[in-house]
C-alpha cells in the first residue's frame, strides 16, 4: 500500500528527523563523558582567561591546546556564553570541574553546533542525482538524511564521549555539497576553514588539491591559497602551534588500537616474537620490553619485524592514495569522482597513518553515505565499512551504564541502513554476498565474547587487552576489504557523460 | 521497507529512550530517612527474601510497616522475591535485613533499572506490538506510527524508568488480557487480567469492563447452553488464578484480611497530596475533607463512582463488542480516577499533569524532552497519516506555556501551593470533559465506517 505523502509538506520530515535526534541527544546529557569533556572545558578556560599569544604555551592542565587557531577562537566565543551558566568552569586552575551547569552548557553547545551539520545535510540532499521514490521511506534523500543525521558514530562520539565532530563534519559536507553544486570557490574556502578548525582533515587535503588543480586553471590557484593564508595571519607563533598540533612523540597506535594496518602489524610482530621464543629462534632477554599492550601512548620497538617510524607511515599513506590521485588527475569524474577519491584518502590515511584514533573512521563513513544512496556497489561498501567501523567504536564507551545504549543505537542504525539500502537497490539480487553477511554476523559473537563472556573468565586479569585486540583485528579485516573494493570501483568506473562546467 | 524492520526500529527507539531516561535521578534519591518509591521496591526485596511469607504484610519487630510496608497484592511480592534472589547473587549487601536500609550505589541503581527493563521487554512491549499489529485499523504505516507513539508515551517511561515503579508489568498483563479477549481467547484473556489484578490493585479500574464484556458475551451465546458453560470456564479460571496467587495466605483467615487492609487503606482519607480528581478540586472551594465524616466520604465516593460507571457498563453488557469494550475501559478508569477513594496522581499516568511529582524527583529534563518529543511526534504523525488538520495544534503551545509558568514563576507567598493546585484543577476539568465525551460516544455510537469489523 502506498502511503500518501502530501506534496505541500515536502520538507517537514527533515525537520521531524532533526528534532527527533536532537531530543535523543538531550536525553543523553547525563550519560558518561570521557576526558575530552575536561579537555574542552580547559580550552574554554584558557581562551577566556589568557591573551591569544599565550594559548599555545599554557600547560597547567595536561590537556594542552592541540587544535588549530580557528577552533581556539570558536572556544573563545563559546566561553562568553559559558559565563551565564557557571563562571567557575572558566578558571584554568579548576581542573576536572564538572558541575551540572557545566555539563548542561557543554552538552548543549554540541547539540546547538550540530545545526551546521543539519544545514549541510539538507544541502547534500539537494545534490542527489535523482530523488524519486514510491513513498517517503524509499526516497534517497530521506535515507541519506537518516544515515547522516542519525549516524551512530556521530551520536556516540559527540554526545556521549564528547566532541564537536557534528559541527566539523557539517563544514566538510557543506564544502562537498558546494563542489557538487559547482560553487567551487565556496567549497575551497570552507575546506580551508575546516583545516583551521581541526588539522586531522589534512588526511583528505590531497583529494582537494588534485581535484581543484586539475579542474581549474592554474592561474586561479592563487585565489584558493589566499583564504588559507589570511586565516593563518592570527599572530600566533607557528612552530609552537605546530609542535602542539602534531605530537609525534605519541606512539604508533592510539590507546584503543584503531583497526588499521599497524594493529595487524603489531599483532604479527607479537605473534612472531612469541613463536620465535617458543622455537628457540630468539633469545627472550634480547627482546625489548614492549608495553604496547597497556593503555599508555609511548614509542616502542618492535621485536621481530622492522620498527615503524612516523616517516615510514607517511610514505605508506602517500603510496596508498597515490593511484587514486593519479586516476582523478587523468580522468576526473566530476564531483562524484572527487568524492570517491576523498573517501579513499580518508581511508588510506586511517589505514596507514601514525597514531590514528578510531574516531577517524567517521571521516570515511560520512562522505561515503552520499555515494551509497546512488550506486549499488557503493551501498555495499558502505554497509561493510559503516557496520564494522561503528562496531570498532564500542571500546570508547566501556561503562556498564552505556552498554545497552550503544548496542541499541548500533542495532537501530544497522537495521535501518540494511533494510533501506536493500529496498532502494532491490533490483539485481542481494546486496551482500554470503561471505560478507557472515562476516558482519560474526560481530555478534565477538561482542558477546568480549563484553559478556570474557570479563567473567580468569584471563581478564592476566590479559586485559585481549578483547581490544580481538575487536581491532576483526574490524581491520572489514576496513581493509572495504578499502580494496573502493579502490577497485574507482579504478574501473567509466567516465561520467557530464562534463564539468568551468566558471 | 518491510513491516518487521519498521516495528523493530520502533522498539529500539522505545528502549533507547527508556534506558536514557534511567540515567537520571529516581524518587527519593539521597533523601533520608524515608527516601522514595525506589527505596520502597528495594525494601520489599529485602522483606520478601529474609522473612517468611506470613510476616510479609504484618507489623512485626522485623517488619516495620510504617517504613514502606507492602501495599500491593501478592504477585508484586513474588516479583520482588525473584529480584531479591538475583540481587543476592550480585551483591548480598543490597538485601541485608535492616542493614540495607537506604542503600544507594551506582551498581545498585543499574541493577534496579535493569529489572524494570527486563520485565518491560518480557511483558509490555510484545503486548503493544501485537496490539498494534492485530487491532489497529489502517494500513501498515499507521500501525507502525501507533506503535511508536505508544512506545514513546512519556508517562509510563518517566514513572517506570525515572521515578521508579513497575507499571509496565500490570499494564502489560492487562494489555495481554485485552488482546486475549480481542482474539477470542476468553480464558487466556481472563487469566492475564486476573494476574494483572493480582499485581496491582489499581487494575480494578479496568475490571468492570472485563466483567461486563465477558458476561454480556456469555449471555448472548445463551445462558442455558454454550453461554453457561463458557461462563463456568471463565469463572473457574479466575478463581483458580486467585487461589494460586493467594495460596500462601489462605492458611489463616487473618492473613487475607490483613492483606486487603494493606491494599485498601480506607483509614488514610479521601485524598493525599494534589491529585487531579473531583475531591481534591472540590476541596479548594468546600473543605469536604474536614466537613464530612469518614463514613460519609466513603459512601459519597462509592456512590458517585458507581453512578458514573453504570451507564457505560450496562451498555457494554447489552452490546459486547470490542469497540464498546475499549471505550468502556476508558470510561471506567476515568470514573474511578475522578471519584474513588485515596487516589494517587500516578493512577492516571498522564504526563502533562504529573509535573510537580517529577520535578520533586529531579526529573525535569527528561520530562520536558520526552513530553515535547511525544507531543510533537503524535501531532505530526496524526496530521500526516489521517490528513486532517486537528485543532489540537493550539494545545501544544498552551501546554508549553503552562509548564513554563510552573517552572519559572514564583508563586505568591500567601498561596505557596498555587501552581500545583491550578495544574490539578485544570487537569480535573480536562478529565471531566473526557469522561462526558467518551460516555456520549459509547452510548450514542455516532456514524462509524468500520463498525462491522469490530463486532465479535
Amino acid at each position: 500500500t502506498v502511503m500518501a505523502a502530501p506534496v505541500t509538506n515536502d520538507q517537514s520530515w527533515f525537520f521531524a528527523l532533526a528534532l527527533g535526534v536532537s531530543f535523543l541527544k538531550c536525553l543523553l546529557i547525563n550519560a558518561y563523558h570521557s576526558t575530552d569533556f575536561e579537555v574542552h572545558r580547559n580550552w574554554l578556560a584558557l581562551t577566556h582567561s589568557l591573551p591569544a599569544a599565550q594559548w599555545y604555551y599554557e600547560a597547567t592542565s595536561e590537556w594542552t591546546l592541540d587544535y588549530p587557531p580557528l577552533f581556539a577562537w570558536f572556544e573563545y566565543g563559546l566561553s562568553h556564553i559559558a559565563r551565564f551558566f557557571d563562571k567557575e568552569m572558566l578558571v584554568v586552575q579548576n581542573l576536572n570541574y564538572a558541575s551540572p551547569a557545566t555539563i548542561l552548557f557543554q552538552r548543549l553547545s554540541v547539540i546547538v553546533a550540530d545545526v551546521v551539520f543539519f544545514y549541510a545535510v539538507k544541502e547534500c540532499c539537494k545534490c542527489l542525482r535523482e530523488d524519486k521514490g514510491k513513498y517517503l521511506l524509499g526516497k534517497p534523500s530521506f535515507i541519506l538524511t537518516v544515515l547522516l543525521l542519525w549516524n551512530f558514530g556521530l551520536i556516540i562520539v559527540d554526545h556521549i564521549h564528547f566532541q564537536y565532530n557534528g559541527f566539523l563534519f557539517g563544514v566538510l559536507l557543506l564544502s562537498i555539497a558546494r563542489h557538487f553544486q559547482n560553487r567551487h570557490f565556496e567549497g575551497a574556502l570552507l575546506f580551508s576553514i575546516l583545516l583551521n578548525l581541526k588539522h586531522i582533515y589534512l588526511y583528505i587535503a590531497p583529494a582537494y588539491g588534485i581535484y581543484l588543480l586539475r579542474c581549474f586553471c592554474f592561474t586561479q590557484s592563487n585565489i584558493y591559497a589566499s583564504p588559507e593564508s589570511r586565516i593563518n595571519k592570527l599572530s600566533i607563533d607557528l612552530p609552537q602551534v605546530l609542535s602542539r598540533l602534531f605530537p609525534f612523540k605519541r606512539g604508533l597506535c592510539h590507546a584503543y588500537w584503531a583497526p588499521n594496518i599497524w594493529a595487524l602489524y603489531n599483532i604479527a610482530d607479537k605473534a612472531f616474537s612469541i613463536l620465535g621464543v617458543k622455537f628457540k629462534l630468539l633469545d627472550i632477554n634480547k627482546l625489548p620490553k614492549a608495553s604496547m599492550t597497556g593503555g599508555l601512548v609511548q614509542e616502542f620497538q618492535h621485536s621481530v619485524l622492522p620498527s615503524v617510524s612516523p616517516l615510514a607511515t607517511l610514505v605508506c599513506t602517500v603510496l596508498s592514495i597515490l593511484p587514486a590521485l593519479f586516476r582523478i588527475w587523468h580522468r576526473p569524474n566530476g564531483a562524484r569522482g572527487f568524492l570517491r577519491c576523498l573517501v579513499i584518502c580518508a581511508l588510506g590515511s586511517f589505514m596507514f597513518g601514525w597514531h590514528v584514533h578510531e574516531k577517524a573512521i567517521l571521516m570515511a563513513i560520512l562522505p561515503l553515505s552520499l555515494l551509497a544512496v546512488e550506486s549499488r556497489e557503493d551501498a555495499r561498501i558502505f554497509l561493510i565499512l559503516s557496520i564494522t567501523g561503528h562496531y570498532s567504536l564500542f571500546p570508547l564507551l566501556f561503562t556498564t551504564q552505556e552498554l545497552p545504549i550503544k548496542i541499541l543505537l548500533l542495532l537501530l542504525f544497522t537495521i535501518f541502513s540494511l533494510t533501506s539500502l536493500k529496498t532502494l537497490f532491490r533490483s539485481g539480487g542481494a546486496l551482500l554476498n554470503p561471505l560478507e553477511a557472515t562476516y558482519l554476523l560474526g560481530l555478534i559473537p565477538l561482542e558477546l565474547i568480549c563484553e559478556f563472556v570474557y570479563p567473567l573468565t580468569v584471563w581478564q586479569k592476566t590479559f586485559p587487552f585481549l578483547p581490544l585486540m580481538l575487536t581491532s583485528i576483526y574490524c581491520a579485516l572489514g576496513v581493509t576489504y572495504a578499502f580494496i573494493r573502493l579502490y577497485i570501483s574507482l579504478l574501473t568506473c567509466s567516465d561520467s557523460t557530464k562534463k564539468i562546467k568551468t566558471q | 521497507m518491510e513491516n518487521w524492520s519498521l516495528f523493530s526500529l520502533c522498539v529500539l527507539l522505545g528502549l533507547t529512550s527508556r534506558w536514557a531516561v534511567s540515567f537520571h535521578s529516581y524518587s527519593g534519591a539521597g533523601k533520608p530517612p524515608m527516601f522514595g518509591d525506589y527505596e520502597a521496591q528495594r525494601h520489599w526485596q529485602e522483606v520478601t527474601y529474609n522473612l517468611p511469607v506470613h510476616e510479609w504484610y504484618f507489623n512485626t519487630t522485623n517488619n516495620d510497616l510504617n517504613y514502606w510496608g507492602l501495599d500491593y497484592p501478592p504477585l508484586t511480592a513474588y516479583h520482588s522475591l525473584v529480584c531479591a534472589y538475583v540481587a543476592k547473587l550480585l551483591n548480598p549487601e543490597w538485601v541485608e535485613l535492616h542493614a540495607s536500609r537506604g542503600y544507594e550505589s551506582h551498581s545498585h541503581k543499574l541493577f534496579m533499572r535493569a529489572t524494570v527493563l527486563f520485565t518491560d521487554i518480557l511483558i509490555y512491549i510484545p503486548a503493544v506490538l501485537l496490539y498494534c499489529f492485530y487491532f489497529c485499523d489502517g494500513f501498515s504505516k499507521q500501525k507502525v506510527a501507533t506503535a511508536l507513539c505508544i512506545l514513546l508515551y512519556p508517562g509510563l517511561i518517566l514513572i517506570d524508568y525515572g521515578h521508579f515503579q513497575y507499571n509496565s508489568v500490570s499494564l502489560g498483563l492487562a494489555l495481554w488480557g485485552i488482546l486475549g479477549l480481542g482474539l477470542g481467547w476468553d480464558l487466556f484473556g481472563s487469566l492475564a487480567f486476573t494476574l494483572a489484578l493480582n499485581y496491582k490493585q489499581m487494575e480494578l479500574y479496568h475490571s468492570l469492563p472485563f466483567f461486563c464484556y465477558l458476561l454480556g458475551k456469555c449471555i448472548k451465546q445463551g445462558l442455558i447452553g454454550r453461554g453457561f458453560f463458557q461462563l463456568a470456564k471463565i469463572s473457574l479460571t479466575v478463581l483458580v488464578t486467585f487461589a494460586l496467587c493467594w495460596m500462601p495466605f489462605l492458611s489463616d483467615p487473618k492473613q487475607p484480611l490483613q492483606v486487603l487492609h494493606r491494599l485498601f487503606p480506607f483509614g488514610r482519607g479521601l485524598f493525599e497530596d494534589k491529585v487531579a480528581n473531583t475531591w481534591c478540586s472540590l476541596n479548594v472551594l468546600i473543605k469536604i475533607k474536614t466537613l464530612l465524616s469518614r463514613e460519609t466520604q466513603l459512601f459519597l465516593s462509592f456512590a458517585l463512582t458507581l453512578l458514573f460507571i453504570l451507564p457505560s457498563s450496562l451498555k457494554l453488557l447489552s452490546k459486547p463488542n470490542l469497540w464498546q469494550f475499549k471505550l468502556a475501559l476508558v470510561n471506567s478508569s476515568l470514573a474511578f480516577f475522578l471519584f474513588s477513594f485515596q487516589v494517587h496522581e500516578k493512577s492516571i499516568l498522564l504526563a502533562a499533569f504529573m509535573l510537580p511529582l517529577l520535578v520533586k524527583d529531579g526529573l525535569l529534563l527528561p520530562y520536558v524532552v520526552t513530553s515535547l518529543a511525544f507531543l510533537f511526534l503524535s501531532l505530526y504523525l496524526l496530521s500526516h497519516l489521517t490528513r486532517t488538520n486537528e485543532p489540537l495544534f493550539w494545545y501544544f503551545p498552551f501546554l508549553v506555556i503552562s509548564v513554563a509558568t510552573f517552572v519559572w514563576l514564583e508563586p505568591p507567598a500567601k498561596f505557596p501551593d498555587l501552581f500545583p493546585v491550578l495544574v490539578s484543577i485544570l487537569s480535573f476539568l480536562h478529565f471531566l470533559g473526557f469522561i462526558i465525551y467518551f460516555n456520549l460516544v459509547q452510548l450514542m455510537e455516532p456514524q462509524r465506517k468500520k463498525s462491522q469489523k469490530k463486532t465479535n
